[in-house]
């Protein structure tokens, strides 16, 4: 099938070229090349070694797209239920974060998970610490040996790195859902309540299933940038929680150079990614087509 | 005929202290065609959701059977309302739509009462393919509503209404939405639902064919004020008022005087007609419909006028007729053409007359009332107008 472009689209057909196209070539080329510049796979054999690294990504991504969808799903029902000057505060609040440099916005969490940080001294200040000494203490199989700790081990888990990433994205969960839950029909509502429909048969039978399409891309908008964060890790995994991000990074730009080992995990991340996003979609689909009406 | 089934007692309605309804009364009978009509904002739809239980009234009550329903919610009413939009859900098929009702009903299990139950699958099955035969539409069930014509989607919406077996069915303006052909097919289909279901059809519209075509009784509003309440015969022929004379139909509305019982007077010259019981020499409107007019020559003529405007309307002519600077509208089956003198003759049955009221002078002279004629009229009497001037 081929197309005649109209002249205005050449500038984005360049634009695409330069910036999206040609790098994605020039990942491929590098991933199936060596170091002297002739093919191979053997870039893709290392990377096997980096198996633990791949999972821990799928999963920390899974959990902190699972924890968005938690909180950004009834956030975006329960605004949308709200009066207009409310829903435009609180739109203004969701975004307010964004504006702000995402490495800076990191850093301050850093300063309240650390361990002599803003939450631990608030621990500290209401003596949260010292009741869990005591209690600990009383439970400890020999309570003399006991060690009291000083602090909460907070930074450096893979629970802070999950509240950088719900943290970072979880205005791209609510975004999407909001605006497809705003534009349902209120007739619909009513009709289903006129139908003899409960609250709770409503939301189910009609709300849910038509805000699937939000949903859907809500996921995508979260998990394809959890999956692919560096620096968040670095910053609240305590360099513990290495994520394919940091394991890029560190090929082009650490002590470990290697871009086309770089180039090869990118290349396996993005079809990994691509995969997972066609299969949500086509199951998906049915509901985007309805909603379109 | 039959028996009252909802009485609406002094119902007042206001939005942020802007009355919508003032003291509305109005018994609906079981089993009955009632058109809520009136121009938008007239406080119609208003009505409607208060008897579908989506508003509640400032003060009055709504009865049901008797019974006051005023703070029952919308889905304990044995009423079910076809939205404006149809309102069918768009990641439902046809089937699941119309069987959305039945699915979230509950009722005490036949075998242990005090058990609620779902309806089992076989009653639902039944029940939606006893409502497609209805609509006609049997073998559209797995459609989705996107992939089905306005009037299939608009069918859907009473099918699925319809299921719960409610015993009033309230129509929000359903045929708005649809081209004229399909209306006109759409109202003798809802009539025929009606009689086959054998409930109370409540049906609001704008549209005053709409409104003769299906109803058994009619009910005019205005202003949040019912106008008045008939068979569309009556409507028609005995308008109350310039405000239902000027709505139902086309009407040309003259001031008159009321000289004695069966004798009014307009232009000076008296018309016998059928009315009586009014005062002697009191002022009156006279409404004289475009139908009941006949040209005569003008020496044969009762009045005589001139021809302002002809326009084909396929079945007859509509012509603009100027008597004395007041402009009547007349559909006849002769063709006079425009700067024509004419005489006209009208019956005594052509004539009705009805007490002055706020709405006195509003309406019913043809060079302001219509938009569409207003304009033809300015376009061909700019010329004439010059001509009489220099003559005078």
């Amino acid at each position: 099938m081929k197309h005649k472009l109209s002249r205005f689209a050449i500038p984005y057909v360049v634009w695409m070229a330069l910036f999206v196209v040609a790098p994605i070539l020039l990942v491929v080329v590098y991933a199936f090349s060596s170091a002297n510049g002739g093919f191979t796979l053997a870039n893709f054999a290392r990377m096997r070694t980096y198996t633990v690294v791949f999972t821990r990504s799928f999963k920390l991504a899974i959990i902190a797209t699972a924890v968005c969808l938690l909180i950004g799903y009834p956030v975006s029902y329960m605004m949308s239920r709200e009066g207009e000057r409310f829903q435009r505060v609180a739109m203004v609040l969701i975004m307010l974060p964004m504006w702000m440099n995402f490495l800076l916005r990191t850093y301050s969490w850093m300063s309240i998970l650390e361990n002599n940080g803003l939450l631990n001294q608030f621990f500290q200040h209401i003596g949260l610490i010292s009741l869990y000494n005591q209690i600990a203490a009383r439970f400890a199989a020999d309570p003399a040996a006991y060690v009291p700790i000083t602090h909460f081990q907070m930074i450096g888990t893979p629970g802070a790195v999950v509240l950088g990433m719900v943290y970072n994205y979880l205005p791209f969960m609510i975004l999407p859902i909001y605006s497809v839950i705003i534009k349902l029909d209120a007739s619909l509502i009513e009709a289903a309540r006129d139908l003899g429909a409960s609250t709770v048969q409503v939301f189910r039978r009609v709300i849910l299933p038509l805000s699937l399409p939000g949903v859907l891309s809500g996921i995508t908008m979260v998990f394809v940038p959890s999956v692919s964060t560096f620096a968040i890790s670095k910053m609240l995994g305590g360099g513990t929680e290495m994520l394919l991000g940091d394991l890029i990074e560190q090929q082009f730009l650490g002590g470990a150079y290697n871009p086309q080992l770089g180039a090869a995990i990118s290349l396996v991340m993005m079809v990994i990614v691509v995969v997972c996003m066609v299969v949500m979609n086509r199951f998906g689909e049915g509901e985007e087509q309805a909603v379109m009406l | 005929m039959s028996k009252e089934l909802i009485r609406l007692r002094d119902l007042c309605m206001a939005f942020d202290d802007e009355p919508v309804l003032n003291n509305i009364n109005l018994y609906i009978n079981d089993k009955e065609f009632l058109t809520l009509l009136g121009p938008s904002g007239c406080g119609k739809t208003t009505t409607l959701r208060i008897i579908g239980g989506f508003a509640t009234p400032t003060s009055g009550d709504v009865l049901f059977d008797g019974v006051r329903i005023n703070d029952v919610p919308p889905h304990k009413r044995q009423i079910n309302t076809v939205f404006q939009k149809y309102a069918l859900f768009p990641h439902l098929n046809v089937y699941e739509n119309i069987a959305f009702g039945l699915r979230m009903q509950r009722r005490p299990d036949p075998k242990d009462p005090k058990r609620m139950v779902k309806i089992p699958n076989e009653e639902i099955h039944q029940r939606v393919m006893e409502m497609l035969e209805v609509i006609n539409l049997k073998g559209f069930e797995n459609r989705k509503p996107d992939a089905l014509s306005g009037g299939q989607q608009q069918r859907v919406a009473i099918a699925r209404a319809l299921v719960n077996r409610p015993k009033v069915l309230l129509l929000d303006e359903p045929l708005g939405a649809l081209d004229l052909k399909l209306r006109k097919d759409m109202q003798i289909e809802l009539k025929r639902i009606q009689q086959q279901v054998g409930i109370t059809f409540i049906y609001v519209t704008h549209d005053q064919e709409e409104a003769l075509t299906m109803s058994d009784t009619i009910v005019v509003m205005d202003k949040g004020n019912i106008q008045q309440i008939g068979t569309p015969e009556d409507i028609y022929n005995e308008p109350k008022n310039a405000f239902v004379a000027d709505f139902i139909g086309e009407s040309n509305i003259i001031d008159g005087i009321m000289v004695r019982d069966r004798l009014v007077q307009m232009y000076g010259k008296q018309f016998p007609c059928l009315d009586g019981g009014f005062g002697e020499n009191e002022p009156v409107d006279v409404v004289i419909r475009p139908e009941d007019i006949d040209i005569v020559p003008v020496e044969q003529g009762q009045l005589a006028g001139t021809v302002t405007n002809v326009t084909f309307k396929g079945m007859q002519y509509d012509i603009i007729v100027d008597f004395r600077g007041f402009k009547w509208l007349i559909q006849t089956t002769d063709h006079s053409p425009v700067g024509a003198r004419i005489g006209i003759k009208i019956d005594p049955d052509g004539i009705h007359i009805m007490k002055k009221s706020a709405y006195s002078g509003m309406f019913g002279d043809y060079s302001s009332f219509s938009e569409e004629y207003d304009e033809l009229d300015d376009a061909s009497l700019v010329p004439d107008e010059e001509e009489s001037g220099d003559e005078t």
